[in-house]
């Protein structure tokens, strides 16, 4: 907070508790205990007897431990406290427990190749459910996937299935990008290539136009997407040949592709979970796929 | 503002007394008695202590038979076990206790409390102990008399024994507590555990903290309390009146017989006196646990232990004269009426607790002992496959709060043509709750509609304790896109 704030918190604070010992060290005598004060109100009329010794010396030890308090935590303002708390600190004194409790369970299978691993019943579980936990937000509870999220229990795998390959998707994420067309073909053109993507994937295409599409294809796709259309994991372009679709295979959607493009993000999880998780995570994921 | 005027009323029959509302707590010398009623407590007492102290440690399937395994969250009653679902239940068999308790009640006044309360099964051994240690009613008065073995002027020999007695009979309270109140948290930890761990002091810090707290209040409940908790604790002595009728038995003296109460010499025509059968021997007043007279008509205090009946008729008898001056009769009796069970208040206690007990029963014998949750995932709706099928995923979760292991085999009606991933048998031990990844997978030939019900349904392979394989089911949705279905698309090809 700001300084002046500060100040003003301080002041608040320090003043308050002075005023709080000022009153009752004031009041402490009273003039005549055991009369009334001479005041009426309705006819009711009020005693004046002293604080009683319990609630007086209970008032005081209060203000003293409060002056003891913020001395030694933080609360005055910017003034951390003597004691050197705060709450980050607590989270990661409870991490390190966590981790020292917890960290040998997922440290055991380190040294456990992925393909082994994966038929561990034990390991598996715990692997579906870290997915549960972080995965399965974006790549559904089966790892099935959605519009725009990559299904994994299918054989297409956009980056690489080798341990390796799926470690760095795990660790780093991955960003995909595939340009917008819309500006370098005109609707006649990404009509055309629209149809010859039709034709890749094996269905029925509108002859003449996917014939067309196939000269623009090999100009601009096949850079990332590969001569025969079978895709490049270094890229993360997809197979076009097989009917798998990350956006949808309907003419409407691959128009939708074309024109503006696809921007696929997946985070890293590298600062979230560490190497003994991950290693776990691996051998799950291929797993998912190796269950068709 | 007008000031509203007040007048000072003070009534002028009331003379200006204060009244304490706080009695000094007396301290009652209880008079041994034996007697029929007192032999009918061993009868009632004993097999509730017995079975108190000897049920934990019956084994039954390899676990203890009676165990509430609190961090599990599974109640085990023999060979039933209960999860925290079945918490209806509980519900319904604290609803017939009350009912039961009402009904035996309105009958038959308060012998829960007189011969199976707990606190009088333990007030009763620790009175028992305190006669042992510290001798008979009179010799205790005599004893608390006596000075301590540290008085003002130093050490006093005579107050020796005094200790000794007293230590001796604390010695034994606390025994008997410290049994009681391991005995009670063995039915949470496991009796045996707790033996093992507390003999070699390896005790957790939680488990040691309840024993000593079940057995300090087991110590001062029964030790020091007494009938300080059926008076001022118990909220049975207060309601007791809401449900006793003039036909409910209760103890009570016979006012019109005894009265004139007052000594006579022996076999001297004491009815010519004016004199009725009570000698004022007040031996009732003195076996009384509560330390009420019972003469002074029926009060909340009192238990229903009846040991005022055994002591009265121990006199009737050394006096000649009918037994039953103090005893369990009804008012009704008492005015010179009979006993009729044709009462309103006991017909409808007696019908309500039978009718609840009969559906307990039933409903406790049919409890599906497997049960089965799906849950899509919020986002993805379908998936569609390389080949053109549709496919949905669904978590499902399995519970088998069966005592056995089972493997279940996974269903999907209402969806022909529908394949299942995996489409294996799922094995879900005992206590266990598997949560498993199920993907439907379908050719949109086979699609009536775009969104339709479907039911998942397991069924055990082997069959439960009843020979019947166990099974449940559940309803949730198959989507598909309506383009993919047949009826949808009027003839135009698949997209």
């Amino acid at each position: 907070m700001s300084t002046g704030f500060s100040l003003f918190v301080i002041v608040g604070t320090l003043g308050s508790l002075l005023v709080y010992a000022l009153l009752l060290f004031m009041n402490r005598r009273v003039k005549n205990p055991g009369q009334t004060t001479g005041h009426e109100f309705d006819g009711i009329s009020e005693y004046d007897n002293p604080l009683p010794a319990w609630w007086f010396w209970g008032f005081a030890l209060s203000i003293l431990f409060a002056l003891g308090y913020l001395i030694w935590f933080p609360g005055l303002g910017n003034f951390q406290g003597i004691g050197g708390w705060t709450s980050y600190g607590q989270l990661e004194d409870q991490q390190a427990e966590a981790d020292e409790r917890y960290g040998p369970v997922f440290a055991q299978y380190r040294n456990v190749p992925v393909d082994e691993l994966a038929k561990d019943p034990a390991a598996m579980r715990m692997g579906q459910r870290m997915f549960a936990n972080n995965c399965a937000q974006c790549h559904g509870s089966a790892g099935t996937g959605s519009h725009g999220f990559p299904n994994l229990t299918d054989e297409e795998w956009l980056w690489g299935n080798s341990p390796e390959q799926i470690h760095a998707t795990l660790s780093n994420g991955r960003q995909a990008t595939m340009p917008a067309w819309g500006a370098m073909l005109n609707a006649i053109g990404i009509r055309n290539v629209t149809e010859y993507v039709i034709q890749l994937s094996g269905r029925e295409p509108v002859a003449d136009q996917a014939a067309l599409g196939k000269v623009e294809f090999d100009r601009l796709c096949a850079v990332c997407h590969g001569a025969d259309g079978k895709g490049q994991q270094l890229m993360g372009a997809p197979d076009l040949t097989n009917n798998i679709w990350l956006y949808g295979g309907s003419r409407e959607e691959i128009t939708e592709t074309l024109l503006n493009g696809r921007n696929g993000r997946m985070p890293g999880f590298a600062d979230r979970l560490d190497d003994n998780r991950l290693h776990i995570l691996n051998a799950y994921v291929r797993s998912l796929s190796a269950a068709q | 503002m007008q000031r509203i005027p007040a007048k000072e009323v003070i009534a002028d029959d009331v003379d200006s007394k204060v009244f304490n509302l706080y009695e000094k707590r007396e301290k009652i010398y209880t008079r041994h008695i034996e007697g029929f009623f007192q032999r009918v407590r061993l009868f009632t007492g004993w097999p509730l202590l017995l079975g108190y102290f000897l049920l934990p440690w019956i084994n039954l399937d390899g676990r203890q038979a009676v165990l509430f395994d609190l961090p599990a969250r599974k109640f085990h009653i023999l060979w039933m076990t209960f999860w925290p679902q079945d918490f209806a239940l509980l519900g319904w068999l604290l609803a017939i206790a009350a009912f039961a308790l009402f009904f035996v009640t309105t009958l038959w006044g308060r012998v829960w409390c007189g011969y199976t309360c707990p606190q009088t099964v333990w007030t009763a051994i620790y009175m028992w102990a305190e006669q042992l240690a510290e001798g008979e009613r009179l010799q205790r008065m005599k004893l608390d008399k006596q000075p301590s073995i540290l008085s003002p002027k130093g050490w006093n020999r005579a107050g020796l024994e005094k200790t000794l007695r007293r230590l001796f009979k604390h010695g034994m309270w606390l025994g008997f507590a410290a049994l009681t109140g391991f005995t009670f948290i063995g039915y949470f930890y496991g009796i045996r555990d707790l033996v093992m761990d507390a003999w070699h002091w390896q005790l957790p810090l939680m488990a040691m903290a309840w024993c000593i707290f079940f057995t300090l209040a087991t110590y001062i409940n029964a030790g020091w309390m007494r009938e300080q908790v059926c008076i001022y604790m118990c909220p049975y002595a207060r309601f007791q009146s809401a449900m006793f009728d003039r036909d409910t038995l209760v103890i009570s003296y016979d006012a019109a017989r005894g009265e004139q109460r007052g000594s006579r010499r022996r076999n001297s025509d004491y009815k010519a006196e004016g004199l009725g059968d009570c000698i004022d021997c007040t031996m009732c007043v003195q076996v009384c646990p509560t330390g009420i007279d019972i003469r002074n008509g029926l009060q909340y205090q009192c238990i229903g232990c009846a040991a005022c009946v055994d002591a009265c008729d121990d006199i009737m008898d050394k006096m000649g004269y009918a037994r039953g001056l103090i005893s369990y009769t009804t008012e009704n009796k008492l005015a010179g009426g009979s006993w009729t069970w044709k009462r309103p208040k006991l017909i409808g206690y007696g019908a309500a607790m039978l009718v609840m007990a009969t559906l307990f029963v039933i409903v406790l014998a049919n409890r599906q002992q497997v049960s089965v949750e799906v849950m899509r995932d919020r986002a993805s709706l379908f998936q569609q496959l390389s080949d053109g099928r549709i496919e949905n995923a669904y978590q499902l979760r399995i519970i088998n709060r069966d005592g056995m292991d089972h493997e279940f085999v996974v269903e999907v009606a209402d969806l022909p043509g529908a394949t299942l991933v995996p489409d294996r048998p799922v094995a879900v031990a005992s206590g266990e709750i598997a949560d498993l990844l199920l993907r439907v997978q379908i050719s949109p030939e086979n699609l009536q509609q775009a969104n339709q019900n479907v039911m998942f349904r397991i069924v055990s392979v082997d069959s439960g304790r009843n020979g019947q394989p166990l099974r449940a089911e559940i309803e949730n949705r198959f989507i598909a896109p309506a383009s993919s279905v047949p009826a949808n698309r009027n003839g135009s090809p698949a997209p």
